[in-house]
């Protein structure tokens, strides 16, 4: 009996020690930066944007579903209550066409982001910290991404490689878009390895995984952060082109393949314009969002342009 | 006698050493210039490699295909074809990819970049000939426009600070910067060329009324057809000038020259003019040197929306029909280029700012 009372109280001690740590190190911190983004007016306005783009993107299917059932007696309707956006060429509801294609966009931007700023932030911190020959070979490697034109070998693979999901159209995208933040990564690395409090670590013999997580990470991850919104918007401008091109026609609701079938319909006829329109103007603003984010970012999180 | 020979072979060994010396202080002094070539060179060798690479990625047998399209237009027994098309398409899938590697830098060292397997006697080589001409055409006149434009307006934002021009030119920024370069083509189109019929929507020139030479209506009929695509390239590419000037030039405006000269009593139009404008142009033609190299490759998209006949067009549409040793050339083409161009800028930026040479 008295075993089972002490075993419990171990279970609810390392229960309370592991609570005590999420609390902590995971939820404190995030709450913070959330409060830090709606502080300047710039990324709060960004930030709600794209909140409600998520929303949209994981709600609007459920509420607004999509079928893909032609009825070419209603085709080129003007907008109604029933039909927001009016219908398209085959009858479909273009407003359900495109809530249908959000949630794929913003797959693709996120997984583009998180693959690119992976690869990017390692190989950056690889080539700043241990320097010498890794610096040198990370950094060539880095200088072919970034001087081969990314678009043309985009389409390439586009159409060597089947797309068929979110997953592997941002493994594509992403194979370009870590270099400039590897690059971006390294010299804040460089910059911040000969400062003193790096030193002290390095003379108090620290151990190389404490200083990296401990105190380089805290001081890369503005950089990281805004790159992170970056290579989001990067992605929507990539994928987009690529759809566009008519290469990746795996989803006919993505917001490119829909411009692109109204551009092949012929953009003389008044009513294809508008079908192309409102996947435009989402993209504007979905760019418009991520560009104030990352810019209330970088005015909050890197304090030498307060000073300025 | 026996004297005169050391002698002689001292004064050698001497003058060899100074030889040595001379050419030893000759690599230290330029060792700037060297160190940029020597890294511009692996990179054009690595690009190689990869390019080399994503070219075995292609599906199916291409020398098989074309040996038959030969059989079929020539009409030559099958393996004789098949030789033939191995010579034209410089690659030979029976050979371990150490030999094909060899093929393939023997075909770049001889300035063939890549034959086409779907139209006859048309090669990257030919392409980038007829092409490259209208893409840097209309591509570099935008920048050189987007560049001036930026550079006076983002100059003047940040002397005015807090204005009312700063205010106007940071909104243009915030729209041009949300709006991608294709997308913006696509509205030009729509409106322009579609609803309002005042400009053509595909081509470089009239084919029918005029004649390609030195004659007053071919190149009105150029500029006519170049106008729209050069708008939509200035009107995005603008913004980012205008952003990138008005912050170097903020970051003069913080030195201490400024101040001195300031303290001096010089005019605020003389500082503008003759302290902050040239300082903050310095980083800005580096850039400008880089965005050339870019050009190389074309605006793939923007080409493709307005149907203009350049290097991007071109790749956009051999991806599509699936010729992919003239794609790959054209890439190969592209990126030596922008390889090229950022030495280029890099050897000259020291002979802009000396700073940079005692730096390195």
């Amino acid at each position: 009996m008295a075993n089972i009372k002490e075993f419990g109280s171990k279970v609810w001690s390392i229960i309370c020690l592991v609570s005590k740590f999420i609390y902590e190190s995971i939820l404190i911190p995030i709450w913070n930066f959330i409060k830090k983004i709606f502080k300047n007016p710039k990324s709060a306005v960004g930030m709600s944007i794209l909140i409600v783009f998520i929303l949209i993107g994981i709600f609007g299917p459920l509420i607004f579903p999509y079928s893909a059932e032609t009825d070419v007696a209603n085709k080129y309707l003007w907008p109604s209550l029933e039909h927001p956006f009016g219908t398209d060429w085959l009858g479909r509801d273009v407003f359900r066409q495109i809530i249908a294609g959000t949630g794929n966009m913003l797959q693709i931007s996120f997984y583009t982001a998180i693959i690119s700023v992976l690869i990017g932030t390692i190989l950056g911190i690889l080539a700043g910290y241990v320097g010498g020959v890794v610096d040198k070979i990370i950094m060539s490697i880095t200088n072919i991404f970034l001087s081969i034109p990314s678009f043309p070998v985009y389409l390439l693979l586009a159409a060597v490689i089947v797309i068929n999901g979110s997953l592997s159209f941002a493994l594509i995208i992403s194979l370009f878009s870590w270099a400039g933040l590897c690059r971006a990564i390294r010299i804040q690395v460089v910059s911040l390895k000969e400062r003193d409090f790096i030193q002290i670590c390095h003379v108090m013999h620290m151990s190389r995984t404490h200083i990296i997580f401990n105190e380089l990470m805290p001081n890369l991850f503005s950089y990281i952060a805004i790159n992170f919104v970056i290579s989001m918007r990067n992605a929507i401008v990539a994928s987009v082109g690529i759809m566009f091109v008519g290469l990746a026609a795996y989803d006919p609701t993505n917001w490119g393949a829909i411009m692109q079938a109204a551009r092949d319909k012929g953009l003389v006829n008044v009513q294809n314009v508008i079908i192309l329109l409102y996947p435009l103007i989402n993209i504007v603003i979905f760019q418009a969002s991520t560009l104030l984010l990352s810019n209330g970012l970088d005015e909050t999180l890197n304090p030498r342009l307060k000073v300025m | 006698m026996e004297n005169a020979v050391e002698n002689k072979n001292n004064k050698f060994i001497r003058y060899l050493k100074l030889i040595r010396q001379h050419i030893a202080q000759f690599f230290v002094k330029y060792r700037y210039f060297f160190i940029k070539i020597g890294i511009s060179v692996i990179t054009l060798a690595l690009t190689v490699i990869l390019l080399f690479f994503l070219l075995r990625l292609i599906p199916g047998d291409i020398v098989q295909e074309y040996a038959l399209k030969l059989q079929g237009n020539r009409g030559i027994p099958y393996e004789q074809a098949y030789e033939l098309a191995k010579d034209l398409l410089n690659y030979d899938p029976n050979e371990n990819i150490f030999e094909q590697f060899g093929r393939y830098i023997g075909g770049l060292f001889r300035g063939e970049l890549g034959v086409s397997y779907i139209e006859t006697g048309v090669s990257a080589n030919t392409l980038i000939a007829t092409r490259l001409p209208w893409t840097l055409f209309i591509s570099s006149v935008a920048l050189f426009l987007s560049f001036f434009i930026g550079t006076a307006v983002g100059c003047y934002a940040a002397n005015n600070r807090g204005k009312l021009v700063d205010k106007i030119s940071s909104g243009y920024i915030a729209i041009s910067g949300s709006i991608p370069d294709y997308l913006m083509a696509l509205l030009l189109v729509i409106i322009f060329a579609f609803q309002l019929r005042l400009f053509p929507n595909a081509g470089n020139y009239n084919a029918f009324e005029t004649t390609p030479g030195f004659n007053l209506p071919f190149i009105g009929s150029v500029l006519y057809h170049a106008f729209l695509p050069i708008l939509a390239y200035t009107l995005v590419q603008t913004g980012t000038w205008i952003l990138q000037m008005r912050g170097s030039a903020i970051g003069v405006l913080g030195e201490d020259y400024i101040l001195s000269a300031r303290a001096r009593g010089l005019s605020e139009h003389t500082i503008h003019k003759k302290y902050v404008k040239k300082n903050a142009m310095l980083p800005m033609i580096t850039m400008l040197g880089v965005s050339f190299g870019a050009l190389f490759g074309g605006a793939t998209l923007l080409e493709s929306v307005f149907n203009y006949p350049g290097i991007g067009l071109e790749i956009s549409n051999r991806i599509i029909s699936k010729d992919y040793m003239v794609v790959q050339g054209l890439i190969f083409f592209s990126s030596a280029m922008v390889i090229c161009v950022n030495l280029l800028v890099e050897l000259i930026y020291p002979l802009i700012d000396p700073r940079v040479r005692r730096a390195a």
